[in-house]
């Protein structure tokens, strides 16, 4: 049993849109999470996810990449249902999540590793010291994870995610725990990688940050998209007129 | 990429998270030790009870240790969403499947292997024969599998550690009145009227193992 990871296999799969999905729902119980949410989003762009706490934001993000089976509607990765192939659409997407995804006890390196095996990395060993180089980990690589702070958790969350040169990168709050530094390196990275065609879905509650990397922004409130926005001035205006929904 | 490496990978990891932190096994071996000694104390070993008794109480010990064993095994690969990136990569389900049931197969190996010696100790009884140890490997893979399949399932649940005890006690229910009753005959020298026993351990361990395999993408989502 083999499963495919190479980039050039996933642009065989469909070219843009990278991903559609039409009028997906969750439930839980009577409880409404999303409500028939239409998103397509393209190859190279970067879409911010806004929305108050409780928005569905979350939701979305696990259901896009298959966490989370929708109540209804349909995803699309790459221009095919996602159900109908599972493990070639989990290798082009990186994921961060709020929790790190990471095994406490184990080292940096090791999880890296670990990761690094599951998704057929062949060169593992020059990718994790590079990404350590990256992402200013190269002196914590050998430290467990549990030791470290919730910044560097975070950045170790990010190598994970960037190790096996994703398509996607969906990043859950990815700012979270970040100090200023941190943040710009961040920014860097996620302009770095739309630059080389990536494409990122970003959850946030940073407006700047949203303004600063994406090129198109949705808002999220009680499930349903209530505005989107093309182009950052776009995007600045609309925040401009209701900060107040972002901040909260 | 190959399963293969994939599941070493696993594997690798759940044993060397167990090298470190010693949670799982250890709770298991106490749980166990203590299931023996109180039932050496609690029955009569004179006469033909002996095998019977040294039986149930092994058994009872190697149910009460893999079900503390699952719930401390899925607590921990929930710890900061791990488990939820292990589902994120390309992994197909049942690769995993199979790589959780052998780390887990391997720990409760180990205090099996405690516990038949205790056994062997405490209620003088010539454990250490093949017909023991098929039973016990059979009883074991068809308890393992299910358990590995059901502690997936109530992953997400708040209360699993209720739920998970409350769900799998049917359906172990003929694993273990099977793998009692053979050990029983096998420590009495009964060979030969194990073998039904045996079989039926065995189908019910590959019927669990092939649910596990083809329904584990199913249960592991939300």
């Amino acid at each position: 049993m083999t499963t495919q990871i190479d980039r050039n296999d996933a642009t065989r799969l469909g070219h843009d849109p990278v991903l559609t999905a039409r009028a997906l729902t969750k439930r839980y119980g009577w409880r409404t999470v999303l409500n028939r949410i239409d998103l397509t989003v393209h190859a190279g762009e970067c879409l911010a996810i806004l929305g108050p706490n409780g928005a569905g934001k979350t939701t979305l993000l696990r259901l896009l990449v298959g966490l989370v089976r929708p109540t209804a509607g349909s995803i699309e990765w790459f221009g095919r249902p996602a159900g109908d192939f599972g493990p070639a659409v989990r290798a082009q997407l990186g994921v961060v999540m709020h929790r790190i995804m990471l095994d406490p006890e184990l080292t940096v390196a090791e999880n890296l590793r670990y990761y690094a095996r599951l998704y057929g990395v062949i060169d593992a060993a020059e990718r994790i010291r590079a990404l350590g180089e990256e992402l200013g980990l190269t002196d914590r690589l050998g430290d467990r994870v549990r030791s470290l702070s919730r910044g560097f958790q975070q950045r170790v969350a990010l190598a994970r995610a960037l190790l096996h040169r994703p398509r996607v990168l969906l990043l859950d709050e990815p700012d979270t725990g970040l100090d200023i530094a941190s943040r710009i390196r961040l920014v860097d990275l996620v302009e770095r990688f739309c630059a080389d065609g990536g494409t990122v879905l970003m959850t946030t509650h940073a407006p700047e940050l949203a303004i600063q990397l994406a090129q198109r922004a949705i808002y999220l409130e009680r499930g349903r998209i209530v505005w989107s926005a093309r182009g950052r001035d776009e995007l600045d205006l609309y925040l401009r007129i209701q900060p107040r929904l972002v901040t909260v | 990429m190959s399963a293969w490496s994939q599941f070493t990978a696993i594997v690798k990891r759940d044993l060397l998270l167990e090298w470190r932190a010693r949670e799982l096994v250890l709770g298991m071996l106490v749980m166990t030790l203590l299931t023996l000694l109180v039932f050496n104390f609690a029955f009569d070993l004179s006469g033909v009870q002996r095998a019977a008794s040294g039986s149930g109480a092994l058994w009872v010990a190697i149910v009460f240790a893999t079900l503390l064993g699952w719930g401390r095994a899925v607590a921990l690969d929930r710890q900061e969403g791990a488990w939820e990136g292990l589902l994120l990569s390309p992994v197909e389900r049942p690769v995993i499947f199979i790589a959780k049931l052998v780390s887990m197969l391997v720990f409760v190996t180990i205090v099996e292997l405690v516990a038949l010696l205790v056994l062997a100790v405490l209620f003088a009884l010539p454990v250490l024969q093949p017909g023991v140890l098929a039973v016990v490997g059979l009883g074991t893979l068809g308890l393992c599998t299910l358990g590995t399949l059901f502690a997936a399932m109530t992953a997400n649940v708040r209360s699993r550690e209720v739920l998970l005890p409350a769900l799998l006690f049917p359906l172990a229910v003929p694993v273990v009145i099977g793998a009692v009753r053979a050990t029983t005959l096998e420590l009495n020298g009964f060979t030969g009227d194990a073998a039904p026993w045996q079989n039926l351990l065995g189908g019910f361990a590959a019927l669990f193992f092939a649910l596990g395999a083809l329904t584990f993408g199913s249960v592991t989502e939300e």
